[in-house]
């Protein structure tokens, strides 16, 4: 590296790299370090080795195929980042979304806030040494999977939000096991906690580190966990609310130190009340439409289709050439899981967009770690690199 | 949100910036101000300092590439203000040999977006610290999201075992790139048929 030279006698300074194809990389990150020791001296994230093109691959596709390109962005919480492409295109289309849906969609993206932060509590574990927490976790993620399996067939890449709506209205039987699941979970959430929380290792590895001061998290553009854990009261659901989060009764936890620890507090609290976000969605789903009934948008209903020709040209046409967007341009914004999730799409009146820049919340989270890890040892890396919660699909996009 | 706000800051902004800001408008309730390329940086300076403001994230840069234009690339900052609720998208043009000034000084976070800019557009910005390609392979040649550059790129990689590494070769595709035009020329029947017109003229007395 560049200061390697003026160091060049000092034997206690040294370059190393960490990853590409380490476990508590989260992915496929390369990080290269300057270390005086084992104290970090600067960090240098190489990132884009999962780089796929998805923006340019958007302009290429309609948009209604290019949803599924936002499920792989961000895989854990999938449906979060359907959500906010959606919303945008549902913008700039001038198109209301009926109640049902709203409600559906709130539901389904807070269990995909539930599954991201599952995921993350319970690996930041693993990444300081504990084992058990994501064998604990996991099994509840896999029942929250079968929830988006049951709902649109799939498990992780759901395709389920749709411009208008969502793709197929939900059984009762899976809103009522869904509300089961409600009442189950709060007790894994005590084994969590009875495992984790106060665990002394845990402590010890994960308070007082990676702080980030309120300046900080505002320059360097942190959004959702990151921000809040500052001291910052800032969560679009509540500031800019969108569908149905303005009729819903929720709290933000905030967090005080800014370091691992309050992160993880706050993601264990983000999940409770995401539950109870759930639970309030399951009992005021009113029932109706879950699509637009504009029908240059929306495909036609199976059964009209075998009757009438024009419902069967509609499908052709729709799925063939896809619908027209009118010109302009639109930034929108969802609470994802890891922070502010952004979609900015600009529009040339044709069936494609004519750009699609995605806004991932992890990108900055991990421009930021440099700056939070300097002056850290090198085991502290990994946690907080745990912490940032970040994931490789939506940073490389 | 509020359209009469959003309207109010935007005649602020152009009000105390006059000479900086081409122009403010309000569209699907967004906040879009145009500048000249060479004052983006007081522009945004103003924009996170000023009392009324007070932007104090810088959530995204991006560019959008308009090949027709003779100022080719657009590059566009989204900002958003915790202090006022509000959003705000800046945009300044420039084509490929003029540089941007870079605004890392205000916004450390534009680091990383500006080198994104810059490898995905070939946007250059001046006075960067460190503008390296970012999301690219390592000695990718090339930007990806210029709207001349194809969909199929133009090297592939593989594992070659006779020299035991991976080797670079132009893109061979065993079947054209199928790029379907679906758009029909036939726009059909609008609201109105030929003729109607005089129905509900007829119909309105």
């Amino acid at each position: 590296m560049n200061d390697m030279t003026p160091h060049a006698q000092d034997e206690r300074k040294f370059t190393i790299n960490f990853g590409p194809q380490h476990p508590a990389a989260h992915g496929v990150l390369r990080l290269v370090l300057d270390l005086d020791g084992e104290i970090v001296d600067r960090i240098d994230p190489h990132i884009g080795l999962l780089h796929r093109g998805t923006e340019k691959l958007i302009e290429t596709k309609t948009y209604t195929q290019a949803i599924p390109y936002f499920d792989r962005l961000d895989y854990v919480g999938t449906m979060n980042q359907e959500h906010g492409f959606c919303l945008a295109a549902e913008k700039l289309l001038g198109i209301e979304v009926p109640r049902r849906a709203q409600f559906i969609r709130v539901l389904y993206s807070e269990i995909g806030r539930i599954l991201n932060h599952i995921l993350n509590v319970t690996t930041q574990a693993l990444d300081v040494g504990a084992l058990t927490p994501p064998l604990w976790g996991f099994e509840e993620r896999e029942k929250l999977m079968v929830f988006y399996e049951r709902a649109c067939g799939a498990r992780l890449h759901a395709a389920y939000f749709r411009v208008g709506g969502v793709h197929q209205d939900l059984p009762q039987d899976l809103i009522d096991d869904i509300a089961a699941w409600c009442d189950e979970f709060p007790k894994i959430m005590d084994d969590l906690h009875a495992l984790v929380t106060g665990n002394r290792i845990f402590k010890q590895r994960n308070v007082g580190i990676g702080v980030v001061t309120q300046e900080q998290a505002l320059k360097w553009g942190l959004s959702g966990v990151m921000l809040r854990s500052t001291g910052l009261a800032w969560d679009l659901r509540k500031a800019q609310p969108y569908e149905v989060y303005n009729e819903l009764d929720f709290d933000i936890p905030v967090g005080k130190n800014g370091d691992c620890y309050d992160r993880y507090l706050m993601r264990m609290e983000e999940m409770v009340q995401s539950l109870s976000i759930m639970k309030q969605c399951i009992a005021k789903m009113p029932e109706g439409e879950v699509m637009t009934e504009d029908f240059k948008v929306r495909p036609p209903r199976r059964a009209e289709m075998k009757r009438s020709m024009e419902a069967l040209i509609h499908h052709f046409k729709l799925y063939t050439e896809g619908f027209k967007v009118p010109e302009g341009e639109v930034y929108t914004a969802v609470e994802a899981p890891k922070g502010e999730f952004g979609v900015y799409l600009v529009a040339d009146g044709t069936n494609k967009p004519y750009r699609c820049k995605i806004r991932a919340p992890g990108f900055p989270h991990l421009h930021i770690m440099d700056e939070i890890t300097r002056g850290h040892l090198l085991a502290d890396v990994s946690a907080v690199l745990g912490s940032l919660d970040i994931v490789f699909g939506e940073i490389d996009r | 949100m509020n359209e009469s706000a959003l309207i109010e800051l935007g005649e602020h902004i152009a009000g105390e910036m006059e000479q900086v800001v081409l122009g403010a408008s309000v569209a699907f309730g967004e906040l879009t101000l145009t500048a000249h390329v060479e004052h983006i940086e007081p522009l945004i300076k103003f924009l996170r300092d000023d009392p009324t403001c007070r932007f104090s994230q810088l959530i995204d840069i991006c560019g959008v590439d308009y090949p027709g234009r003779s100022q080719r690339f657009e590059i566009v900052y989204h900002l958003l203000s915790l202090h006022q609720n509000q959003r705000v998208r800046v945009k300044v043009t420039t084509d490929e040999n003029a540089a941007v000034p870079s605004i890392v000084n205000l916004f450390p976070v534009a680091n990383w977006y500006e080198r994104e800019a810059f490898d995905m557009y070939g946007i250059r910005f001046s006075d960067h610290p460190d503008l390296r390609r970012i999301l690219t392979d390592y000695g990718f040649s090339g930007h990806p999201l210029r709207k001349d550059f194809p969909v199929t790129g133009f090297v592939e990689v593989r594992y070659d075992d006779e020299v035991k590494r991976v080797v670079y070769e132009p893109v061979k595709l065993t079947q054209e790139y199928r790029s379907f035009d679906f758009l029909s020329p036939w726009e059909g029947a609008g609201e109105l048929l030929p003729g109607d017109e005089k129905a509900t003229e007829e119909g309105a007395e």
